[in-house]
């Protein structure tokens, strides 16, 4: 008993989901667990099933792409108070890239299976917690752009 | 008697070319000496020159150097066009000639008591480099100072002696950010605004100077008015067609403003009503 209100304080203070209703942070007690993992560890690897989607507490992670050519390229990384993740939000729920831990990372892991089960149960959580993702998408797509548009390069 | 660039704005004073350094693969560094009698031109963080190749042409470049060094002055570009390609030939013991220094600088004395937010994006660093040197000369005019660099990759990062110092010191934080890098990497990756929300700086009490390509700058400033920095405290320098350095030959034209004369550093909410027209 504890332990879940421990989780679900953290969960409380976590800045993608703050102001979100303590009915909906207890639901997401059930089935959210802590885990750390050390520089070099491998969260999820392109292709592997995304069981969970993960809240940073501390630390930061890579995401990656590996090719054969080039070995892994570092596309991005996430840091404390980020979401990592999204896959286990669309069909076939499979990691398109690596999740490489740059550093001890602290995480919140939630239940991708149990998430969605409790979105289609509970229509108002699953508004309010794809509404939080939509806003990550944003912020990640807009980065991705101003990445791929080279801006530091020389102008041709 | 030497003449100075007041006296003769538009002739180029001759100087020699003491060091070259490259920087990365593009990008190299000057430092001049005047080649007659006398010492280099006293200049403030953000102000330019215009450098002249004997022959070639004459194009703007930042002033990277420590304001404090009286005897040599020093110069960050990257070779883009003829000019530049022709200066990137010049060796140690070389001439060229300088005009300058031109334009206005960053206001540092308004950031005293305050945070100090420095915000550069690939060359960028380059101008800002004088008013990091002036800032730790001062250390105790300002809360926290804190530099965010964004870059295209780990192989373009300049000035990495100095970054590694700034680094190492405890009354400055450094973050630096890149586009893409491979596992030997253990810094940020991404943009550099996406450091703006968890840096370490009192949103309400700092100034931000911000340098770099445009679009970053624009990214950058909204990450901070996010984050609580009022629009008056936030001051970017602007690259435009810089012809003549002193604001009679309009190329440099933004608005109302003159870059080369009424710049090229500006407060931020003076010039964001032009950054939106694409025509300007």
């Amino acid at each position: 008993m504890k332990q879940h209100s421990e989780i679900g304080a953290m969960l409380a203070e976590h800045e993608f989901l703050r102001g979100m209703s303590s009915k909906h942070i207890a639901l997401m007690e059930e089935f959210t667990s802590v885990d750390t993992f050390h520089p070099g560890d491998y969260v999820f690897r392109a292709g592997e099933e995304a069981e969970y989607t993960y809240l940073i507490r501390s630390g930061r992670i890579s995401i990656e792409i590996y090719d054969p050519q080039r070995g892994a390229v570092l596309l991005e990384t996430i840091a404390a108070e980020k979401v990592l993740g999204w896959s286990w939000l669309v069909p076939p729920y499979k990691w398109c890239f690596d999740a490489r831990a740059v550093e001890v990372t602290r995480m919140l892991c939630l239940n991708a299976e149990r998430l969605r089960q409790a979105g289609e149960l509970d229509h108002e959580f699953g508004y309010e917690f794809h509404k939080r993702f939509t806003g990550v998408f944003a912020e990640r797509l807009r980065a991705a752009r101003l990445q791929l548009m080279d801006m530091y390069g020389p102008l041709t | 008697m030497t003449l100075t660039t007041l006296d003769a704005p538009m002739s180029p004073l001759p100087y020699r070319i003491r060091q070259v350094t490259w920087e990365n693969r593009d990008t190299f560094s000057f430092a001049l000496a005047p080649a007659g009698e006398g010492s280099c031109e006293r200049f403030l963080p953000g102000q330019f020159n215009m450098l002249y190749v004997y022959g070639v042409g004459e194009v703007p470049v930042s002033i990277s150097g420590d304001p404090a060094e009286g005897d040599m002055i020093v110069h960050t570009t990257r070779y883009v066009g003829n000019v530049t390609k022709a200066m990137s030939r010049l060796r140690a013991d070389q001439m060229i000639g300088v005009r300058g220094p031109l334009g206005n600088h960053w206001p540092a004395g308004e950031a005293k008591g305050k945070d100090l937010l420095i915000v550069a994006g690939g060359i960028g660093l380059a101008p800002l480099r004088p008013l990091i040197y002036e800032a730790l000369r001062r250390r105790s005019d300002y809360g926290k100072i804190v530099l965010l660099f964004g870059t295209r990759s780990p192989d373009d990062m300049l000035f990495r002696n100095e970054l590694r110092q700034w680094r190492s010191r405890f009354d400055m934080d450094v973050q630096i950010c890149v586009d893409r890098a491979h596992q030997d990497w253990f810094g940020h990756v991404g943009v550099v605004s996406s450091l703006i929300p968890r840096a370490g700086f009192d949103p309400y009490l700092t100034h931000a100077f911000i340098c770099g390509p445009e679009i970053m700058m624009v990214n950058t400033v909204e990450a901070l008015i996010k984050r609580g920095v009022s629009e008056e405290a936030i001051f970017v320098t602007m690259e435009r067609n810089m012809k003549c350095g002193i604001g009679l030959c309009g190329h440099c034209q933004l608005g109302t403003a003159f870059i080369c004369k009424d710049g090229p550093v500006f407060r931020y909410d003076e010039m964001a009503p032009w950054l939106t027209i694409r025509e300007m």
